[in-house]
């Protein structure tokens, strides 16, 4: 689960890492207001969860009240990657003298949590990467012990060689960082810039927290942090009821049972010259309401032509996937073809109850999958 | 011959009273696989459909059975806790079923698991079947047949699909793992080629990948330096979004690496057969069995 900038403020700030002041808006009036209380410049920053926003025009300084409110109506509304932005931060200006950059991610390699720090700060961490990598120093964490004082010191002084204070301070930001990350269930934690002032202090200037799904039950109050505005809303339909879905461009729905098997079914409508207009998996234990979400879901995008079933009974009962059609055709007839593929648990029943209300089932993943690209290419494809 | 388990498997089962344990438990028994006992904290000294033991720890199921092999089916925050307990008992193969597991938790599991010399399948996997001897998990028993292909893959339905194709085509399997679809997970692809390269009986494998992490591109580079047996390898997921979790936890492509076509470049590079689609494992595995 992705959560904002000043969410993730909120939790850092409460491990004691330093972090500028700063206040939400939703409207302009607010942003003004805000930015009049602290009496400085500020900087509106979107509230979206989605990389470069500073290259999106969805960051702005503003040196007055009225400036902070013209970036505001500009900035709140706006689309950033496909998503729009429901608020923003307005955080007081602060003069920097110098950035780097300090994460933690779960490293699937190393199977750990693993710090990178770099002082070179402010931009993307995989372009220091990629071009500086002397520049990045990478530390494992040992998930027995967690990040030791020495580890934290060898951050610190990595950071700020030159500098014992400021490499202490330091030091002292990445076991703080280590709390906040583990105690949020986080999969990813990043202060990126980490700014001296130009008076010399230490600070969080912008925070990202990505929260593991699986962590969410045993973290209430961080669940509580979901913005349901700021997501797609077929995919907030989605979740709530019990689906992976994700949007794409293309024009043939798919509902599947399975993670592998539905990008595998995503694959072979391209592979046939079609666009899928998702993933969509409905999960192991199917039940028929599950499929009638799917289906309301699907049908919502106005780009879909043709609706693709592919369904590998196993967990999944194939009569309760096609008990799930029958149900939400019954109520909504649809205005679009449907190809329905179906094999496994069950099977015979299955078919017998889609024959029975004029459908009919394939048992082939490939024939399947062509017939729903010609249907929604309207014969020009496959 | 097989990989990793046989007609010498003897499995307890943990979570067996619970709804998903119960109901696999009862098919793996249907298909002949040899459970000597189930856990479930509390309900120790009851019997599981009349003849399965129930212990309150996997200590003591180990004490009293001899089970050397044990299956998870508990819910996911207690999950961790069931494949360490299974370890530090002694069981020398855990496979954890359950999808859902923390990735921190994760962390700590793959230590502990390793200073025990036990192997970890999953979590998040439907388990392994050496077809006609023994089944731990949860891959329908029907669409398998013995044969002589090895059948290695993160996903589950995908898995099915493959494994109903090649049955179909009249090629049977040695054993089908599925390794699971999480970050952080125990067996990865190249222990399990290694095992089927290690397999008299194994005469090629298939391999199903997909997006997300180097686990492929590491096994690819293992099949050209260490293989004799031909391997063909699929990668789901050539249409998925960047930065976007397709399902599987582990499934994402992060800014630019993991994605399918570095994956099947790397398939490529390593003399690998390449199947574009499901379907293509019955004719690349036909053309080199």
């Amino acid at each position: 689960m992705n959560i904002h900038e000043y969410q993730a403020k909120d939790i850092f700030r409460r491990f004691g890492i330093p972090v500028p002041p700063g206040d939400v808006a939703t409207t302009p009036d607010e942003a003004e207001r805000i930015a009049r209380a602290y009496g400085t410049g500020v900087v509106v920053k979107a509230q979206v969860h989605a990389g470069g926003r500073g290259k999106a025009g969805g960051v702005k300084l503003a040196r007055t009240p009225a400036d902070a409110r013209a970036a505001a109506q500009q900035i709140i509304g706006m689309q950033i990657k496909g998503l729009t932005v429901p608020k923003v931060l307005v955080t007081p200006a602060a003069d920097i003298a110098s950035e780097a950059y300090a994460g933690i991610i779960v490293d699937r390699a190393s199977k750990r949590a693993v710090y990178m720090v770099s002082p070179a700060g402010g931009i993307d961490i995989e372009e220091v990467a990629a071009t500086m990598p002397d520049k990045i120093m990478r530390l494992p964490v040992d998930p027995r012990y967690g990040l030791l004082p020495f580890e934290a010191s060898r951050l610190g002084f990595f950071l700020y060689m030159d500098n014992a204070k400021l490499a202490r301070e330091a030091a002292k930001i990445m076991r703080q960082l280590w709390q906040a990350f583990t105690a949020s269930g986080g999969s990813l934690a990043e202060i990126n810039p980490l700014v001296v002032t130009t008076g010399g202090d230490l600070l969080a200037l912008d925070a990202k927290m990505v929260i593991d799904d699986n962590e969410l039950d045993r973290h209430p109050d961080i669940a509580a942090l979901r913005d349901e505005t700021a997501e797609d809303p077929s995919e907030v339909a989605a979740r709530r009821a019990n689906l992976t879905f994700i949007k794409l461009d293309g024009n043939v729905g798919c509902v599947v049972n399975g993670a592998g098997l539905a990008m595998a079914t995503m694959d072979l409508v391209k592979y046939y010259g079609g666009e899928p207009a998702n993933f969509l998996d409905i999960g192991g234990s199917s039940n028929p309401e599950k499929v009638v979400n799917a289906l309301r879901i699907i049908t919502r995008d106005p780009n879909v032509k043709a609706i693709l079933f592919n369904i590998f009974g196993g967990i999944t009962r194939t009569d309760d996937v096609a008990n799930g059609i029958v149900a939400a055709t019954r109520d909504t007839p649809l205005t679009i073809p449907m190809v329905i593929r179906l094999t496994g648990t069950n099977e015979e029943i299955a078919v017998q109850i889609l024959q029975q209300h004029g459908f009919s089932a394939m048992t082939d993943m490939d024939d399947a999958v062509q017939k729903a690209v010609r249907l929604a290419t309207g014969g020009k494809a496959a | 011959m097989s990989i990793f388990i046989d007609r010498n498997t003897k499995l307890v089962v943990q979570g067996i009273t619970g709804r998903d344990g119960s109901f696999h438990a009862k098919q793996m028994l249907e298909y002949g696989t040899c459970v000597v006992a189930g856990v479930t904290p509390g309900k120790g000294g009851q019997k599981f459909e009349n003849k399965v033991p129930v212990f309150d720890t996997v200590a003591d199921a180990v004490a009293a059975t001899g089970a050397n092999t044990s299956v998870i089916y508990v819910p996911p925050p207690f999950a961790a806790d069931a494949m360490m307990e299974a370890a530090d008992a002694g069981i020398s193969l855990v496979v954890c079923i359950t999808e859902g597991v923390p990735v921190l938790d994760m962390t700590r599991v793959y230590p502990y698991v390793q200073d025990r010399k036990a192997r970890l399948i999953g979590p998040n996997c439907p388990g392994l079947i050496t077809p006609g001897v023994s089944k731990v998990g949860i891959i329908p028993g029907r669409i398998c047949t013995a044969g002589n292909v090895g059948v290695v893959s993160r996903s589950g339905t995908l898995t099915y699909e493959v494994v109903y194709q090649l049955t179909r085509a009249g090629i049977g399997q040695t054993t089908c793992v599925g390794i699971g679809g999480d970050p952080i997970n125990g067996t990865n692809f190249i222990e399990c080629l290694q095992a089927f390269e290690a397999d008299p009986d194994t005469k090629a494998v298939a391999m199903m990948g997909e997006i997300g992490g180097t686990d492929e591109q590491q096994a690819a580079e293992f099949v050209r330096a260490h293989m004799s047996k031909p391997v063909v390898g699929f990668i789901a997921g050539q249409t998925a979004p960047p930065g976007r979790r397709m399902g599987h936890a582990g499934a994402i492509i992060s800014g630019s690496a993991g994605t399918a076509a570095e994956k099947l470049d790397a398939f490529k590079a390593a003399g690998m057969g390449v199947a574009q689609r499901p379907a293509d494992f019955v004719t690349l595995l036909h053309e080199r069995l």
